[in-house]
């Protein structure tokens, strides 16, 4: 379980996060909506301990991770998987080194089990016999598969998407989503998502939390969302050029 | 009176700006000492950066290392034919491309070349996120990417420094036999007579400190870029910049060291 409590960054005068507080609850997959720049990938990070919050506790499994450092919050990090908006593969390694980059740094595995690992991961997300190309021959759809099959590859108990869809034709959004719909029914992941993308959204998630002002607004189902009185949740949901949002900003 | 004020802001913050600076090189040096004896030690990729740092430099080092031997010896020769000298030029070649010039023609080249090539990779990954994606998969990535480059660094420039105070002297010899016909005999005495082993050792302690300088800075411009690919190549430029200043000014206060406490 994860659990966010009074979560506050800010960047020189610009408050990002405002007393965040959510909880994720293991084996769901919540997808935090927001306005592009209005802090998602940040509390992603504070999530997975990239940054270190000015005040506010994040509990994963019960230890607070804002507070570990070194071997600890490495011990921690191993439990998460995380797909980065652009992939974020390693170029100078093939792909198979990039899938295979936990175990290689974290097991003593064989070559052969790692590389049957590396085919399995790979399988599951639709590829196959690119093992020895680099991330630069790759198209940006299978650069996400790849990104997630190296999210997968070391088991992890949760997984972070950044921006999943972002850059990928209706097609290809499509086909990420029912993947990481697929891990989530198949693992039983625990899954947090960053969006803009509803229709992403909507697909992934077993709940949705909207991120506006540096605070959680809104928290419930897809269907909660989608029937909202909450005007500010409403014109972003329905992409509305007019309303609360534009007005205050 | 305003724009004294102004002024003094900005000197204020220039001194603020600088101050952080090395505060946050000191950090970053430290966490490299740290991760250096830490496992694992990555050989192969030790092995695979002193190749891309060592072996592709040897052409441009050979080149320069020459050209600059055999002009020091052509240069020294006007002023020592006119007091029938010629054969000084021999010491002279080899005594500064040993404790000078060897070290800090080295240094510049691999500053500028691998320097550079170092900042723009580790520049590119920082802002393609993937040095965030080496934190993810918990590796650290000044152990995955700094301290491979460290060694390298610190091999192959100890070598090729080594390697430059050879070819410079050679060239020298060039000069000095083929052109202004020093005999074979002589210049070779007059090459090795003069040298002392804290000559060379002076060398070669200037070249660990010239590694360690340009190992910390391009990483650490590396580290710190922002915004895409104009801040790689700001960062790059900076760390070539920066680089180079450190190493003529580390090479001023160890040849002022040496000559007071080394000799």
């Amino acid at each position: 379980m994860i659990e966010i409590i009074n979560l506050c960054k800010s960047f020189g005068n610009q408050k990002v996060l405002d007393n965040v507080n959510l909880t994720i609850n293991t084996g769901e997959t919540t997808v935090i909506i927001g306005r592009s720049g209005c802090g998602k990938s940040v509390l992603l990070k504070h999530i997975i301990g990239l940054m270190k919050p000015d005040s506010g506790q994040i509990f994963i499994d019960g230890k607070d991770i804002t507070k570990l450092y070194g071997k600890a919050l490495n011990e921690t990090r191993m439990k998460f998987g995380m797909l980065f908006q652009n992939s974020a593969l390693f170029d100078s390694l093939p792909v198979w080194a990039n899938v295979a980059f936990s175990m290689l740094e974290h097991t003593t595995r064989t070559r052969p089990a790692i590389m049957h690992r590396v085919r399995e991961c790979l399988g599951f997300v639709g590829l196959e016999g690119v093992e020895d190309l680099k991330p630069a021959a790759l198209s940006g759809g299978m650069r996400k598969r790849v990104g997630l099959a190296r999210c997968i590859a070391f088991k992890p108990e949760i997984i972070l998407y950044d921006e999943p869809t972002t850059g990928l034709d209706p097609i290809m959004a499509d086909s990420i989503n029912t993947l990481i719909r697929g891990l989530h029914d198949k693992l039983k992941i625990t899954s947090v998502a960053v969006t803009h993308d509803m229709t992403s959204a909507y697909k992934m998630a077993d709940k949705v939390a909207m991120l506006y002002g540096g605070k959680i607004i809104a928290v419930g189902t897809p269907e909660e969302v989608k029937n909202t009185k909450n005007p500010i949740v409403k014109q972003f949901i329905y992409g509305e050029a007019e309303g609360p949002i534009t007005r205050n900003t | 009176m305003l724009k004294i004020k102004k002024w003094l802001v900005a000197l204020g913050n220039g001194a603020i700006e600088f101050l952080r600076y090395i505060g946050s090189l000191t950090v970053f040096l430290s966490e490299i000492a740290f991760w250096l004896f830490h496992p694992p030690l990555r050989v192969k990729q030790v092995i695979r950066q002193a190749e891309k740092i060592g072996v592709s430099s040897l052409p441009i080092v050979t080149l320069i290392s020459l050209f600059t031997g055999m002009v020091l010896a052509l240069q020294s020769a006007y002023q020592m034919q006119k007091i029938q000298a010629e054969m000084y030029i021999a010491s002279l070649v080899a005594l500064s491309m040993i404790r000078e010039l060897g070290p800090v023609l080295t240094a510049l080249i691999v500053a500028g070349r691998c320097g550079a090539a170092i900042t723009a990779e580790i520049g590119a990954m920082k802002v393609t996120e993937q040095i965030d994606a080496l934190e993810t998969l918990a590796t650290n990535p000044i152990n995955y990417l700094v301290v491979p480059k460290f060694w390298a660094l610190l091999f192959s420039l100890t070598v090729l420094t080594v390697y430059s105070a050879f070819v410079g002297i050679l060239g020298g010899y060039i000069v000095g036999v083929y052109k202004l016909h020093i005999p074979h005999h002589m210049y070779m005495k007059m090459t090795f007579e003069p040298l002392t082993q804290s000559d060379m050792r002076n060398g070669l302690y200037k070249s660990v400190v010239f590694a360690i300088v340009i190992c910390v800075i391009s990483s650490f411009e590396g580290m710190r870029t922002q915004g895409g690919a104009e801040g790689v190549g700001k960062a790059t430029t900076s760390s070539v910049v920066r680089s180079f200043v450190l190493i003529i000014a580390c090479d001023c206060l160890l040849t002022a060291f040496m000559y007071f406490f080394g000799r």
